[in-house]
């Protein structure tokens, strides 16, 4: 969610919608109830507007400015329905509200729970989404996506030669992602180092967990004949386990890195791009080059590729079958870790990021062809492009549907994916 | 340490209505997994259709308090055809990452603030479970033998859904002792086989998807009534992960497996976050290792532990048979 609403900067502001909400939901420890919120403008918090607080249809409860960092809270007497208006005439001058509908929101306060109450304000207020036209937002969309295709695309590869070298299902490969972010905000955060070395050392961890797990894990299961949907349930328990070691160790609050965060935007055209995020991208192009010209031209990629076809024929031809799955393994969780630093720089460090995007990763190794590193590619590009651009129609919320219905889709016309030899599925 | 809270609170658990709803939604999987071999990982979006159309259908839309129940048991009959048509002919392993998508595309749409008005956003309904309480027997108070007691309401609640489950087993029972049962377990071993016979598969598969998927939505319609309210995230995919530990602990492919590892499950669960929270608490265990709001994550790690121990080392679990379980590739 976050990413988009970087990215989206430019239009609209503090677009936090699920962060926002679930932090409403979770802060039931706090005290008494309330309704809180805090107000961004193209993340720039907007400080002294006037937030009033009513009974519904009843007795005004309570009013607020904001802060300086644009925070507001006002304390409730109980669970009930409020309403809340935000005073238009205190915003700052050429600040507005994107919808000017919705400056008095009606909302629920649960007893014992503060709720969180999301206005959307943005330079230019309601004129900012009005004057521009869908398809004027056509070229940022289309940009976001290959964005967030290429880290799709990161994660799917490995996910995708895995799959193509042992058959097994990787319901776990989220977590690689998870780990790559966590690990560079040790780096970052906690040592001290700048996050590119801290990004290089967090490669490093990823790929050495990938290479661990495949030595002391996965190969095992693989040498005492575990079948292949028990590999995949087993691969299920290791992300809830992952997961949630994560989260007891990272805890669940999301978290920025120290570098790199904060940073002004570039205009290139029609596109509004930050930095850090085409330095990104640069990376996520060459990384995946070199995987694909690996694939294409190495002896270890020509072997690689053949275990994927067939292992028994790989194996009887000369070549170590368990060492190019070690590689694959090892390289896979590298990448992963990579497109997960990536992903945070872009929204931030969270315990479940990896399994956010986990079925999005699927939805573009399946839309490929699983078992192709390029289909793997080819999909992931598709599947970010269509989140993106699917905005134009559908709610921003639900922008995930779109990926996961081309995925049912797909299998439904084409069940081998755009670039998978046909073989039997069903 | 109070060992009497400790134990009252896990035996609690074991009976209560946690147990019941995941009890229902373990018995389903039973069917779709255990007998018939499918994958089905979205059976938390049959609980959420479940619950949702009970929901909507009293809150939103006012209607009959019945009639909401068959709008949620229809509904997730739909769910199941809606489902079943494009991924029945898959593989195992793409039936599983449908599934699971179906799931999330479920819980996302209701949870979207566009819909507010019908499914209530991310705070979802409230305020659906008024005709059920009417008709509850049980006066005011407490009810129980000892520590264990239940209030009027979450009694009235377990007695309808021990009912359930008890009339789920028996229906199951029965049904796999029949010709059609034998045909499931036969599609489990071997399609092909049985399509030989002359035997529509894919039309035995969704019969046996529409079955699981509505004795999951039973237990949506439990987790509703004993909460009074339906939210979208308690139906995140963890919701299934917990009912296949549940399946595979007691037994895939028996009858009383789910109901077995269901209260197994829920006393283990709660008994070890019970110690844990006591031990932090009386100060066994010091915050700089593990505080109260950790305890949460050391659920999901166990759970974890304990699927993947129980597939590796006993994927019949307690019951069942190790050669009765749809664990190869096929």
């Amino acid at each position: 969610m976050r990413k988009a609403a970087i990215a989206l900067t430019a239009f609209l502001g503090g677009l936090l919608i699920v962060l926002g909400l679930s932090a409403g939901s979770a802060s039931a420890q706090e005290g008494g109830e309330a309704v809180r919120g805090t107000l961004v403008s193209a993340g720039q918090p907007v400080a002294n507007v006037k937030i009033d607080v009513k009974a519904e249809g009843g007795a005004p409860v309570g009013s607020t400015v904001s802060d300086a960092k644009g925070k507001w809270r006002v304390d409730v007497p109980g669970g009930g329905r409020y309403e809340v208006s935000l005073d238009a005439g205190t915003l700052p001058a050429g600040v507005g509200l994107v919808n000017p509908d919705q400056q008095t929101l009606h909302i629920q306060v649960f007893s014992g729970n503060v709720r969180t109450v999301l206005f959307r304000i943005a330079p230019g207020g309601a004129s900012s989404e009005k004057t521009q036209s869908k398809w004027d937002r056509v070229p940022q969309l289309a940009f976001d996506g290959i964005n967030f295709g290429l880290i799709i695309a990161m994660a799917a590869m490995g996910l995708s030669l895995i799959y193509g070298t042992t058959g097994l299902t990787n319901f776990a490969h989220g977590e690689l992602v998870t780990l790559g972010a966590i690990a560079a905000y040790y780096f970052n955060v906690t040592v001290g180092l700048n996050l590119i070395p801290a990004a290089i050392l967090a490669t490093v961890v990823a790929g050495a967990f990938g290479y661990l797990q495949d030595r002391f894990f996965w190969g095992w299961l693989r040498r005492r004949g575990t079948g292949l949907i028990a590999m995949m349930i087993v691969s299920i328990g290791l992300a809830l386990v992952l997961r949630h070691l994560y989260l007891y160790f990272f805890r669940g609050s999301p978290r920025q890195f120290a570098d790199y965060t904060i940073q002004k935007g570039l205009n290139l055209g029609p596109v509004d791009v930050t930095p850090a995020t085409l330095v990104g991208m640069a990376i996520e192009i060459v990384i995946l080059t070199a995987v694909g010209l690996a694939l294409l031209k190495t002896r270890l990629g020509k072997a690689t590729r053949a275990v994927a076809d067939n292992p028994s024929l790989a194996a009887s031809s000369g070549i170590d079958v368990e060492r190019v799955i070690r590689i694959v393994w090892t390289v896979g969780a590298a990448i992963a870790g990579v497109a997960g630093i990536l992903l945070a720089m872009q929204q931030s460090v969270n315990y479940q990021m990896g399994f956010q995007i986990l079925l999005l990763v699927f939805a573009g190794v399946i839309l490929g062809g699983l078992g192709t590193a390029f289909g793997a590619l080819v999909g992931s590009l598709i599947v970010g492009l269509m989140i993106q651009l699917s905005t134009l129609f559908i709610p921003e919320e639900m922008k995930n549907v779109g990926a996961l219905l081309v995925l049912i889709i797909v299998l439904l016309i084409r069940p081998q994916g755009i670039l998978g030899r046909a073989e039997r599925v069903g | 340490m109070n060992w009497d809270t400790i134990f009252s609170v896990s035996i609690e658990a074991a009976i209560g209505t946690n147990a019941v709803i995941y009890t229902l939604a373990a018995i389903g999987i039973n069917v779709q997994f255990g007998y018939t071999g499918l994958l089905n990982f979205g059976q938390a979006a049959f609980m959420a259709v479940g619950a949702y159309g009970l929901a909507v259908g009293v809150a939103t839309w006012g209607l009959n308090f019945w009639l909401s129940i068959c709008i949620g048991i229809a509904s997730a009959v739909a769910l199941a055809i809606i489902l079943g048509i494009p991924t029945l002919r898959l593989r195992a392993d793409y039936l599983a990452i449908v599934t699971i998508a179906a799931a999330e595309i479920f819980r996302i749409t209701v949870r979207t603030s566009n819909y507010r008005d019908v499914t209530g956003g991310t705070d979802g309904l409230q305020q659906f479970s008024g005709a059920f309480f009417d008709i509850n027997p049980y006066g005011k108070g407490q009810y129980g033998v000892g520590p264990v007691s239940f209030d009027d309401r979450t009694m009235w609640v377990l007695t309808v859904g021990w009912i359930l489950v008890a009339l789920c087993c028996l229906v199951v029972y029965l049904l796999m002792r029949s010709p059609w049962g034998r045909v499931l377990k036969a599609i489990r071993e071997d399609e092909d086989a049985v399509r030989s016979l002359g035997k529509n598969v894919f039309a035995y598969k969704m019969q046996s998807l529409i079955m699981g998927g509505v004795i999951g939505c039973l237990g949506g319609f439990i987790f509703a009534l004993s909460t009074g309210s339906v939210t979208p995230d308690s139906y995140a995919p963890e919701v299934t992960f917990f009912a296949y530990t549940i399946v595979i602990l007691g037994g895939a492919a028996r009858v009383l497996g789910p109901v077995v590892g269901a209260v197994i499950f829920w006393l283990f669960i709660q008994f070890s976050d019970q110690i844990l929270r006591q031990a932090i608490s009386a100060g066994y265990i010091p915050n700089s290792v593990m505080d109260t709001t950790q305890v949460g994550a050391v659920r999901f790690i166990l759970v974890g532990l304990g699927l993947m121990a129980l597939i590796i080392f006993r994927p019949q679990g307690i019951f069942g048979d190790k050669r009765e379980i749809a664990l190869d590739a096929r």
